[in-house]
């Protein structure tokens, strides 16, 4: 008797499940077709000879792979963007977390300074790479201002390898062009940061601080021990999107950069279009592309493991 | 039952699916019989970059006199914005790889359009028209060589821009009683003169390094001359051959002499400080000429002045803009009729005077053009003419981009002997 009920449970719920596949199945399909069969695709042309116009679907093993990884440019590449993620992160997490501490203080006219630091989120990044790109201009911009104090920086024009040594073909270290970079990209994605974690500030009741503060924590203490370790969660978001954003980052230095001299400010994005679309090294582009794959896979496969573990 | 219901949204699935693909593959026929309107085919769309000041109101005027030859037939404007030419020719490589080509498109003669399209086998033969029209002796015989492969011609080329042009600020050279430089070793003793008055001798603008390419080719050709540039490109000379390290040497001593924030600055914005008098020379193809006069308001021969590269005064460094004709277009009368116009003497005197090059053709109106203008297409009759690189005349688009590379680091790191051998691997791409 139980087993039959048993049995007619199953059935029940794999009839439901049947109606969720036939409502999901459009999306499935699409989905498999257009971004998986797509990203096969890619990971298969870059396992080709296609490196020509002509289209040439033979198999090439490895060969495009380790053309890039002894490829100048795209060591500076991987460089770059190591030094690119690292800084643009960090900023965006210190400066959007303490500007939300501040703004968190119930101070007037909060709404107006609120808005004021999200509306940079608002442009695109190419909007904000023309204008930066002007701003820390090497003969114009802020280096007219800094001529008072005798100081000419040369931004994103400087070749200089910090604190390098020889990786190959490369001087491996901070480059410094990189930093005007990142000046650009934090201030347009602080906004967001601040956004997050403000909301995640409200979300911290005031009884949680009180209680804390009852048994005589100092308001350092509370936001060190009670606060940050809160906001956790948040963090983690932040990193995750900022990361996705600047592995793939491209408008913003297309915009603003270019390549750069020796290519100081080159990111993956930049070689695989100009490699792909200009040189017409289409196998070389799509290896770029699979590289560029992995390396954000690297933060959201984590990622979505741990949430995936805090569901069940 | 169940499998049933299974079995049936899969089917209604796949006849939804395979009724859209057979939809959109039906569609494009249809659209482009409803664009053209009156006549039997669809419109010709012409492709290129011009959307700059001078050469977009060229191309209009050649559109404008097409329309008043051929009303029957409709024209549109497909061209498409920045990145000189680099995103239209993303844009165009996807259109024809998709099977998807314009009527006819902007390329440049030269590797460009033979190892490229040509060689996808993407363009069709216009020997016909050029038989027809008698255009085998009115263009100059090289010229007509950079648009053919093998014996087959596989373009109209619409006007011609010179790459081994100097253009300097005439205040500055009066000012400090300078001559203009014949050979490199006269352009280096200007330089110091230059340097030592505190004048910046050579703009240089290479946020995109073409423009350092620009240098280098010229600096070659010098080397070289015009006949060992052919050669090299040819592949019968290594890049690793000594005068090619000897043109390096002097194209990294030409770097000594450039602007420091050149990485920040585009040509024009490097053009800017010769038209300012911050810098006294740029070594640019003659478009910025147009840049000068149209946009900055100069005058020719008073504000600035101009002399061909130092040591190739007798070779003309040849970027050319060519139309052709893709395979798989419905309108082939009518585009052809498009080319005609466009290899006429009429057409071109349309176009260039506005766009500031000179006629492709030996025999248009030198009366339309101004002095720079003159002054050219006499050079162009008698100068040999010698392709450029940085614009994808000398070799493939896949060579093009790795010397730009090798330039970019070249620029920065000045090691010789890392600069040749780069470029002598890129070879086999040539």
């Amino acid at each position: 008797m139980e087993k039959d009920m048993q049995l007619k449970r199953k059935k029940k719920v794999s009839k439901d499940q049947l109606t969720a596949i036939a409502f999901l199945l459009p999306s499935i399909i699409f989905i498999m077709v257009f971004v998986y069969g797509f990203i096969s695709w890619t990971g298969y042309i870059s396992l080709s000879n296609y490196n020509t116009i002509v289209p040439d679907f033979s198999f090439a093993g490895l060969k495009n792979y380790l053309y890039l990884f002894n490829d100048f440019r795209f060591r500076a590449d991987l460089r770059n963007t190591l030094f690119f993620t690292i800084f643009f992160i960090g900023a965006v997490i210190l400066l959007g977390l303490a500007l939300s501490i501040l703004l968190d203080q119930k101070l007037k006219g909060e709404s107006v300074f609120r808005n004021i630091f999200l509306f940079p989120m608002a442009l695109s990044f190419i909007v904000t790479g023309v204008v930066w790109q002007w701003l820390l201009h090497p003969s114009t911009g802020f280096n007219k201002f800094l001529d008072v104090f005798g100081i000419q920086p040369k931004w994103y024009t400087d070749t200089t390898i910090l604190a390098g040594f020889k990786w190959g073909s490369i001087e491996f270290g901070l480059p410094v062009a990189i930093i005007a970079v990142v000046i650009a990209a934090v201030w347009q994605m602080t906004g967001f940061s601040l956004a997050m974690y403000l909301a995640g500030l409200r979300g911290i009741g005031d009884e949680l601080r009180e209680a804390a503060r009852m048994d005589g924590a100092t308001e350092f203490q509370v936001y060190m021990k009670i606060i940050l370790p809160m906001l956790m969660p948040i963090t983690m978001s932040v990193v995750i999107i900022m990361a996705h954003i600047s592995l793939k980052i491209f408008d913003l230095i297309y915009a603003m950069t270019g390549s750069g001299a020796n290519f100081v400010t080159d990111v993956p994005g930049l070689y695989m279009f100009e490699t792909t679309f200009r040189g017409n090294y289409y196998a070389n582009g799509a290896a770029i592309a699979i590289i560029m794959l992995l390396l954000v896979a690297v933060f959201i496969v984590p990622y979505l493991w741990s949430s995936r573990k805090g569901e069940r | 039952m169940k499998k049933f219901f299974g079995l049936f949204v899969l089917l209604a699935l796949a006849l939804v699916v395979s009724a859209c693909s057979s939809d959109s593959t039906s569609d494009s026929p249809d659209k482009s019989k409803d664009k053209g309107g009156g006549s039997a085919e669809g419109p010709v769309e012409i492709f290129s970059w011009w959307t700059g000041a001078g050469e977009e109101d060229g191309l209009l005027a050649l559109i404008d006199l097409f329309n008043k030859l051929h009303p029957e037939i409709k024209v549109e404007n497909a061209a498409v914005a920045g990145g000189a030419g680099t995103n239209a020719k993303a844009v165009l490589a996807t259109r024809m790889q998709g099977n998807d080509p314009p009527s006819t498109f902007q390329v440049h003669g030269g590797e460009e359009l033979n190892k490229s399209w040509v060689a996808a086998d993407k363009m069709a033969p216009l020997n016909d028209l050029y038989e027809a029209n008698g255009w085998l002796d009115k263009f100059p015989e090289a010229l007509i060589e950079l648009v053919s492969n093998g014996d087959n011609i596989y373009s109209v080329p619409v006007n011609v821009h010179r790459g081994n042009v100097m253009f300097y600020n005439k205040a500055v050279f009066d000012e400090h009683g300078i001559e203009v430089p014949t050979t490199l070793d006269e352009f280096f003793e200007v330089a110091d003169k230059l340097q030592a008055a505190g004048v910046v001798p050579l703009a240089l603008g290479d946020k995109e390094s073409w423009e350092a390419t620009m240098i280098f080719e010229n600096v070659l050709a010098a080397e070289l001359g015009r006949d060992g540039y052919l050669q090299l490109f040819a592949g019968e000379i290594d890049f690793t051959d000594e005068r090619v390290v000897a043109a390096a040497e002097k194209f990294g001593k030409i770097l000594d002499y450039v602007n420091e924030d050149h990485a920040s600055r585009n040509w024009q914005d490097s053009a800017q400080l010769v038209a300012e008098g911050k810098a006294a020379m740029i070594n640019m193809g003659d478009w910025a000429k147009g840049y000068f006069v149209n946009d900055l308001k100069l005058v020719t021969n008073q504000d600035f002045g101009y002399f061909a590269f130092p040591d190739t005064v007798g070779d003309f460094a040849v970027i050319t803009d060519t139309f052709g004709l893709p395979k798989g277009i419905e309108n082939v009368e009518s585009t052809k009729q498009f080319l005609t116009v466009l290899g006429s003497v009429e057409g071109q005197d349309a176009f260039n005077p506005l766009k500031g090059s000179i006629p492709a053709r030996i025999d248009a109106d030198p009366s339309k053009y101004d002095d720079y203008g003159k002054d050219t297409i006499e050079d162009f009759k008698t100068a040999q003419l010698y392709p450029s690189l940085a614009h994808g005349s000398a070799a493939s688009e896949g060579f093009v981009t790795k010397a730009n590379q090798a330039v970019n680091i070249f620029v920065t790191q000045r090691d010789v002997k890392n600069f040749v051998e780069a470029l002598q691997n890129a070879a086999p791409d040539m």
